[in-house]
């Protein structure tokens, strides 16, 4: 996907740091616990629900299984309306489309609403390469960018800061981005959002280029929609001549009506909002045709495939292009509520993200083979997701093609993914067991051997073991195994 | 009535005073139990580290040695939702790696016969007060597996409040994730151990004597971040109080603490 993440160690070692930082783990545990019930409270208010979340579900599998079908007609709709629709395979493809159409307008400037794709790709270090500055107008993007930091969340890509860390990014940070935070700034939200509206502000006027991205494009009329709830983004939709959007092939859904049933489940699930704030449509350049200066007058749309392709070749797997990045599952999953997001070494992280990153990225580099256990497999992603992404079975496919190996699609080939290095250990002690668990003579003998060693009852482990023993006491053998107890007790009836 | 008792490999090697416990439970209630000793482990380890493969000889052990009973009772909520949820899926990847359907029918014999412990109860037995006495304050944690594979809901917590003496208070957050998640508590051991203790905080701070569960594994994670802290507090599977009356009080599975 990007280099930002590359090298990135895996993510037990990642997540141990997040662990031991007692600020970020209070910081994350408040948010997501907030988050968390705000959602469960607006989600029981709707009584068809569970419909909802079927269509929907319904809605996306049905486009994913007609997926070039509805991208002809969402071309022929986006063109017709005065839209250049751009195909990029790749990342690199997206970077360079984009890269070329801002040079072309004679801009060094864009302004950025906040999107997955974007960051998915790498596009402001492409730009900066390019020599153009692309400024981030969401206010938790801002703080981030500003910070020199990444996004650790979806949807609150600063939800690893508190409001003191955030004072300090504006304090020391805005001055050189542009107009610089007020004297005697205070950490109080109200203040903190303020000193970003008036910086932003100048940027929304002198900018010419937008680029953003979309959470859905409708086929049949070419429309394309942003949610978002600060505003910010509908400044960039509508203040510049020229409008980029990059947007992953996944996210076309067929018909306008379809967004009935996503207007009600993403705001509730992501935001806990009955009604999303600031809800943006566009058709092409519109009726206007952008003569009269009301809205761009250009319109450039580039389709990202980057993996989703291959992703889509997996009956297993493909379900994760549902995800319509609600980010429920970030905050309602434990392990994300403890690891944080940089943890995940990729723009997404929680438990969507282990799935997607080994899909869309393989599961070649250390990180992303390790994603696929960052999780206990307790389902409360699966139960929240509004489109019955059932995570734990793609956890547990991606597992296997780690461990195990088997077919996957790299750029369209059909490939062998070879078993993953470093479960040497793993394959060993797996065999041992087979031969006990295949034999219950030997697994008798196993049990008993056990029960004599109760007495030693060591402390710490050595080796591997030690993962268990550095913060656990090991449970205490019993006198004998239950089949001995049986064939004592019972064993004249069986 | 005839059951089997799948006692699963956890229990058999490390925690009999379940599987004892679950014997006597049941005999009291009138079901003959009888324990296949061909049963071993369902395969979950291996299944849900990436080891598919290596499940298939367990699932084809299962099945067989649970053939002819109409019912197999386990005392674990995630055994059974491997069962019930992953063998189908094992048989259905088996077939459709051209490798035929013998996995896929021993699945599909097995799974509409497994129970969990509590649903076997409630919903088979048609009981929630099983004549248990146990005169103790007692917090529930639900395992994941039971809550959300299974959708236990409130039997485990209908048989405990039915018990006489028993105090259940209820455990705040009880339905976020303990944090063992079988090799995850390995692989992510920091992850893991920072979950058992948020887990293991909330469960002191209800002032219970017993933090009670349906499946040890679970439960080792948790008594083993509990004893290494020194604390008051014991961990007892749902099947020891059950099986408690006040003559088993003063026998073995009733006195000790694990």
């Amino acid at each position: 996907m990007t280099a930002t993440h590359l090298g990135m160690p895996a993510f037990p070692a990642a997540a141990r740091e997040a662990v031991r930082d007692d600020v970020l783990r209070a910081n994350l545990r408040r948010a997501t616990h907030t988050i968390r019930d705000k959602r469960a409270r607006a989600v029981s208010e709707l009584a068809d629900w569970d419909r909802l979340r079927a269509a929907g579900k319904a809605v996306k599998d049905h486009t994913l299984r007609h997926l070039d079908h509805y991208l002809l007609r969402l071309e022929a709709a986006v063109t017709a309306a005065g839209g250049t629709v751009h195909w990029a395979a790749d990342a690199a493809e997206a970077n360079r489309i984009v890269t070329a159409l801002v040079l072309a307008t004679g801009e060094r400037e864009v302004v950025k609403v906040k999107s997955m794709a974007t960051q998915e790709i790498g596009l402001n270090e492409a730009l900066e390469a390019a020599g153009i500055a692309a400024y981030e107008t969401d206010l938790a993007e801002l703080i981030v960018q500003m910070g020199h930091d990444r996004p650790s969340h979806i949807l609150v890509p600063a939800i690893h800061l508190n409001r003191a860390e955030i004072r300090e990014v504006f304090r020391t940070e805005m001055g050189r981005w542009g107009r610089p935070a007020p004297d005697g700034l205070g950490d109080d939200p109200r203040e903190l959002a303020e000193a970003a509206r008036l910086h932003l502000r100048e940027k929304f006027l002198h900018a010419k280029v937008a680029v953003s991205g979309a959470n859905f494009m409708v086929a049949e009329t070419g429309t394309m929609v942003v949610f978002e709830s600060e505003g910010n983004g509908r400044m960039c939709l509508t203040l510049p001549e020229t409008l980029i959007s990059v947007v992953g092939i996944e996210k076309v859904v067929p018909t306008f009506r379809d967004l009935e049933i996503f207007l009600q489940t993403l705001p509730r699930s992501s935001t806990a909002e009955r009604m999303n704030p600031y809800t943006t449509m566009w058709t092409g350049l519109g009726p206007s045709k952008g003569a009269d200066g009301d809205g761009p007058a250009a319109f450039h749309l580039v389709l990202l495939d980057n993996g989703r392709t291959d992703t889509l070749a997996d009956e297993v797997g493909r379900q994760a292009l549902r995800c319509i990045r609600c980010s429920a599952c970030l905050n309602v999953c434990p392990v994300y509520e403890r690891a944080g997001g940089h943890a995940y070494g990729s723009v997404y992280p929680g438990p969507i993200g282990a799935i997607l990153s080994p899909q869309l990225r393989g599961t070649d580099e250390e990180i992303d083979a390790s994603l696929p256990y960052a999780s206990t497999l307790c389902g409360a992603c699966y139960e929240v997701c509004p489109v019955a992404i059932d995570i734990p079975e793609v956890l547990l496919h991606l597992r296997e093609r780690v461990a195990q190996g088997g077919p996957a699609t790299r750029e369209g080939i059909r490939v062998r993914i070879r078993p993953a290095r470093g479960h040497t250990a793993e394959r060993a002690a797996l065999r041992a067991a087979r031969l006990l668990l295949e034999r219950p003579g030997a697994l008798r003998a196993g049990e008993r051997l056990l029960s004599r060693a109760r007495r030693l009852r060591p402390r710490r482990l050595p080796g591997p073991g030690r993962a268990w023993t550095d913060s656990r006491e090991l449970p205490r053998p019993p006198r004998e195994p239950f089949r001995d107890w049986w064939a004592r007790e019972r064993g004249g009836r069986a | 009535m005839r059951a089997a008792l799948f006692v699963t490999c956890v229990n058999d090697a490390l925690y009999p005073r379940t599987g004892v416990a679950v014997v006597r439970l049941l005999e009291r209630l009138g079901v003959d139990v009888d324990f296949p000793a061909a049963q071993s482990c369902c395969g979950q380890p291996q299944y849900n580290t990436g080891y598919r493969y290596e499940s298939e000889p367990l699932l084809r052990r299962t099945a067989r040695a649970f053939a002819g009973y109409p019912y197999v009772v386990a005392p674990s909520g995630s055994c059974v939702a491997m069962i019930r949820e992953h063998y189908p899926r094992i048989g259905a990847r088996a077939a459709a790696e051209g490798r035929g359907n013998e996995l896929a029918d021993l699945a599909a014999g097995l799974v509409p016969r497994v129970y969990e412990l509590t649903e076997f109860l409630v919903d088979v037995l048609g009981v929630t007060d099983v004549g248990a006495y146990f005169p103790h304050t007692v917090t529930y944690h639900p395992s994941c597996h039971g809550l959300r594979a299974l959708g236990l809901g409130d039997r485990p917590r209908r048989l405990l409040a039915a018990v006489r003496g028993l105090d259940l208070i209820e455990l705040p957050g009880a339905e976020e994730c303990c944090g063992f998640g079988g090799t995850f508590a390995v692989k992510n051991p920091d992850v893991s151990a920072a979950m058992g203790a948020d887990k293991v905080r909330a469960a002191r701070a209800t002032g219970a004597e017993v933090l009670c569960g349906a499946d040890n594994s679970c439960l080792a994670h948790l008594d083993g971040t509990l004893r290494r802290a020194g604390a008051p507090l014991r961990t007892l599977h749902i099947a020891e109080i059950l099986a408690s009356t006040d003559e088993a009080a003063t026998t073995t599975e009733g006195k000790h603490p694990r």
